[in-house]
């Protein structure tokens, strides 16, 4: 393997454990490509996860795995052969590339393979020291023991503490026949917290995560937990001072960051390449109309710095990129892998992304957000006479065909005569893609992004994202409480 | 490949040598089959083998054992002592803990035949699961001219063994497989697009709907929604067909998890033995169902799996338990137990009641008729509950027109109270089933 740019290649576990070389990648594209295709590639995974958990004032268990595994995929046309195997061996991956090819067979001309020298990722957006999976577990088991304490001196209420640490390695090579041959070393950091305050009869919760692909020792400093946790304590607390939720159409102002889960659900899964190139979104066909209001511009990136959502190259070995999706409001961009660009005549933009060696890669996103607008937060506020003021978010979900999207939110209050009222129980948002971003009528000059702690599913693969966004005021806007 | 059980056996010597007090392997073989077919021609075709073993270990502390899992998809026997040496590693990282350890005696000692898969499916036949995905996709065509191309419609195929053992001398294994069929279907009207989908999942292949059929009965829930829209904002009866009427029982068995009763994160603790649903409402988890998507010979601790009532007549029954959680809260388990840890129902059934649905709709003047939601707004802890909803607006007894972007919001406990009809349809659509509910009063959120 060459070393081009000087750098020490990384991922060296697939030559050094698997014997995995030029040869045996040449003699794996040969079995594939026996018979015409447009496109083969083969994607080595090794993955290392570990993860510590506390509840009742105690760290009872801890856990540790090693994924690995290697996919083989043909394509011709609109046609796909996969075969992945947990075994990476010679003769596996024979087997597999021959499964995948017989699949994919159709008329597209062969291609000779001529992989170019392995190389890094020209981008090296998390380099590390130590992966976080090297840390010693007691290193782990102390941080939790120290929110757990932490925690219950916040406030006699906090009934209860749990918490989680979780870290994962991900090392990749990837290598197709276009002579892409590229390696990757991704490391994957999440702390979570969750109490439950107690006064009276009643209960309730508060949580707040944070994470990236950065190093643990970012996690483990002590203004960083501290006001993870005071952020749960103060939900918990919040929640038990919580009245119904009205229901109905209202004006509604977002705040700045995770609420960002807006435009992932009601605009980004919607400008997936798949589904325009299938015209199955409600967005298909529509480049170049007004999808949001002026001053609307969402941005795809996947090369921000240390970010959950951000990766070198996606998981087909493309350099990731920033992707304007909606520029000043009209629809510019979608996101795509290479099937999907291929038949679409475009480009990809870094977007081809899949949960593990088990799954074909799809058009996903990275980090999705919106940019900062001019208006003061405040005044946003203020220019509402009625209405709610969502802050944080659980979780939500889209029909890509309808263009219906919901989001939950786990913070909101009511606005009363621009002012913030009584917090209210977990609402339910609903509306239509396509539609809702031409509500916007305030966009805050504070842009931010989440914590790190989104998690995309589609088709049942789950992939790390980030979202983020300013503050926001939609006019307009079904919320669902229980108060009519 | 080794056998299996030599493999576990192997694991268990492997911790117990590197100093555990106790241990469990499981071990995992399967392979899987899967296939898209689209505008008639194939989208993709998928074949895979995978495997895995897990190691859990408890060793001995002050007041309790400590514990730690491992796992890891490389079957090398080096690699598996690194994993059982692994896990006494982290196990001794963290804290005793009184409740921790296998059950204390009562294994599985016969394991029940429970048809959880057809010799005579395996190879997989690929061309019989490309026609069936082309059957559902033409189906669905034939249907109305306003079916237009969807995502596709797949089939898939997966057959594994699982092999467990612990230290206490149990070893069983058992092989089970899972086929299903999923036709989705687009809807193309003067109002927009609209898509839904049906499915038909089984233990053996012959046991699946036929595959046109499941494409038809997916276009013509698409078309029915074809010019959905809102409805002002209202208090109404809400009906859930037996496609949505299983998500109300997933999280009531969630909430009745015995980690969520000790945790204190759950609406039903202390609840054991109350009245906590409407007294037509008798929910029953049963592992051993022929053929059941849910069933299981034995729990993922050894033990044996039951018949358990969770809701008898209204009244909270029995926790849903594993050893760990049962010890926690002074009671036994139920054999419920996960692999791992964790617990879990099996089969799981909200049992009919006498009246079609079609009488339930005509004795409904004026709600909702929900097909599909979407969206997790639920809180355990408080049993809030607001979702994304579509389905059928009900006047006068009768669906009237489709809606959708609308809400339907309550609170679990009060829901549970407020059923006052359950149909006689019950229907098995994977491992949890309910037939047609209606709850007298929820608020709809939308204009």
């Amino acid at each position: 393997m060459g070393e081009p740019d000087g750098r020490a290649l990384t991922a060296p576990v697939f030559r050094e454990r698997f014997g995995i070389d030029p040869r045996a990648l040449d003699s794996a594209f040969s079995h594939a490509l026996e018979r015409p295709l447009d496109y083969a590639d083969l994607f080595f995974e090794y993955t290392t996860r570990d993860a510590v958990s506390l509840e009742e004032g105690i760290v009872k268990s801890g856990s540790r795995a090693v994924d690995q595994g290697v996919g083989v995929r043909a394509q011709s046309g609109e046609r796909q052969g996969y075969a992945h195997s947990d075994e990476i061996t010679i003769e596996s991956l024979k087997l597999a590339a021959g499964a995948a090819r017989a699949i994919a067979e159709g008329s597209s001309k062969t291609r000779k393979v001529a992989l170019r020298a392995a190389r890094r990722p020209a981008l090296d957006l998390y380099p590390l020291a130590q992966a976080p999976t090297d840390v010693p577990i007691d290193t782990k088991v102390r941080l939790l023991q120290e929110i757990d304490a932490y925690a219950r001196g916040r406030d006699p209420r906090i009934a209860q503490v749990m918490a989680s640490l979780s870290c994962e390695e991900r090392q990749l090579m990837i290598a197709a026949s276009d002579g892409t041959w590229v390696t990757d070393v991704q490391p994957l950091v999440i702390l979570r917290v969750q109490v439950i305050a107690q006064q009276g009869a009643r209960r309730e919760t508060g949580s707040q995560g944070a994470g990236g692909r950065y190093s643990l020792e970012q996690l483990l400093d002590p203004a960083a937990w501290r006001s993870q946790v005071d952020e749960a304590v103060r939900l918990a607390l919040t929640n038990l001072e919580s009245v119904s939720c009205p229901a109905g159409t209202m004006d509604v102002v977002l705040g700045p960051g995770w609420p960002g889960i807006l435009l992932h659900e009601a605009v980004g899964h919607g400008l997936e390449g798949d589904f325009n190139r299938k015209k199955t979104s409600a967005f298909a066909d529509r480049i170049g109309q007004r999808v949001a209001a002026p001053g609307v511009t969402v941005i795809d990136d996947g090369t921000i710095a240390s970010r959950r959502g951000s990766l070198n190259v996606d998981d087909e070995g493309t350099p990731t990129g920033r992707t304007v999706l909606i520029e000043d409001g009209v629809l510019v961009g979608y996101m795509q892998d290479r099937l999907n660009a291929r038949l679409m005549g475009m480009k990809p933009t870094g977007n081809g992304r899949r949960e593990s060696y088990q799954h074909l890669p799809m058009p996903r996103m990275t980090n999705t957000f919106m940019l900062a607008g001019e208006d003061d937060p405040e005044e946003i506020l203020r220019s509402v006479k009625n209405g709610l003021y969502a802050v944080s978010f659980s979780g939500g979900q889209v029909d890509i065909t309808s263009g219906k999207f919901v989001f939950s939110a786990s913070e909101a209050y009511r606005i009363e005569d621009g002012k913030l009222g009584a917090p209210v129980k977990g609402a339910t948002l609903i509306g239509n893609g396509p539609d809702v971003l031409q509500r916007v009528t305030r966009i805050g000059s504070d842009l931010k992004l989440d914590p790190g702690v989104g998690t995309c599913g589609k088709d049942g693969q789950g992939v790390p994202v980030g979202v983020g966004q300013p503050t926001l005021r939609i006019d307009g806007i079904t919320v669902g409480g229980t108060e009519g | 490949m080794e056998s299996a059980r030599d493999l576990v056996g192997f694991a268990l010597e492997r911790a117990r040598a590197a100093g555990a007090f106790q241990a469990e392997a499981s071990l995992y073989a399967g392979e899987a089959f899967e296939t898209r077919v689209r505008t008639r021609e194939i989208d993709f075709v998928k074949q895979s083998r995978e495997q895995g073993l897990s190691v859990r270990v408890f060793c001995g502390g002050r007041g309790g054992l400590s514990s730690a899992g491992t796992r890891t998809s490389d079957l090398s026997r080096d690699t598996i002592a690194r994993t059982a040496a692994d896990a006494v590693a982290l196990a001794r990282a963290t804290v005793p803990d009184v409740c921790a350890g296998l059950p204390d005696g009562g294994f599985a000692s016969e394991i029940p035949e429970l048809e959880l898969f057809d010799p005579g499916d395996r190879p997989f036949d690929p061309g019989s699961r490309i026609a069936a995905a082309r059957a559902m996709e033409s189906a669905a065509h034939a249907v109305d001219s306003r079916i237009g191309d969807s995502e596709g419609s797949q089939a898939s195929s997966s057959f594994g063994e699982i092999t467990y053992g612990n230290s206490a001398g149990f070893l069983a294994g058992y092989g089970s497989a899972h086929h299903a069929i999923v036709a989705e279907s687009l809807a193309r009207g003067d109002s927009g697009m609209q898509r839904d989908a049906w499915y038909s999942s089984a233990r053996r292949w012959a046991g699946l709907e036929p595959a046109d059929a499941v494409g038809r009965r997916a276009a013509e829930r698409a078309l029915r929604r074809l010019g959905a829209r809102r409805v002002p904002t209202c208090e109404v009866p809400v009906i859930f067909d037996p496609v949505t009427a299983p998500g109300l029982l997933r999280m009531l068995a969630g909430c009745a998890s015995g980690y969520a009763i000790y945790r204190g994160t759950s609406f039903l603790a202390g609840k054991l033995g109350l009245k906590i649903a409407s007294s037509a409402v008798t929910i029953v988890d049963d592992p051993h169902l022929r053929g059941g998507l849910g069933s299981k010979p034995f729990d993922g601790e050894g033990l044996p799996t039951r018949r358990n009532v969770l809701v008898e007549r209204g009244r909270l029954a029995s926790y849903v338990l594993d050893t760990y959680s049962a010890r926690k809260l002074g009671l036994q388990s139920t054999g419920n137990g996960v692999r791992g840890g964790g617990a879990s129902t099996t089969n799981l059934w909200l049992e009919p009641g006498k009246k079609s649905p079609a009488e339930i709709l005509t004795s409904t003047p004026r709600g909702l008729y929900v097909t599909e939601l979407i969206g997790q707004g639920f809180n355990p802890v408080t049993g809030d509950y607001s979702r994304g909803a579509a389905g059928m607006w009900i006047e006068n007894g009768e669906l009237a027109y489709p809606v959708e972007e609308i809400t339907i919001a309550g609170n679990l406990a009060q829901m549970l109270c407020d059923i006052d009809a359950i149909g006689n349809d019950l229907l098995w659509l994977g491992a949890t089933a309910a037939p047609t509910v209606r709850i007298s009063r929820m608020t709809v959120a939308g204009e």
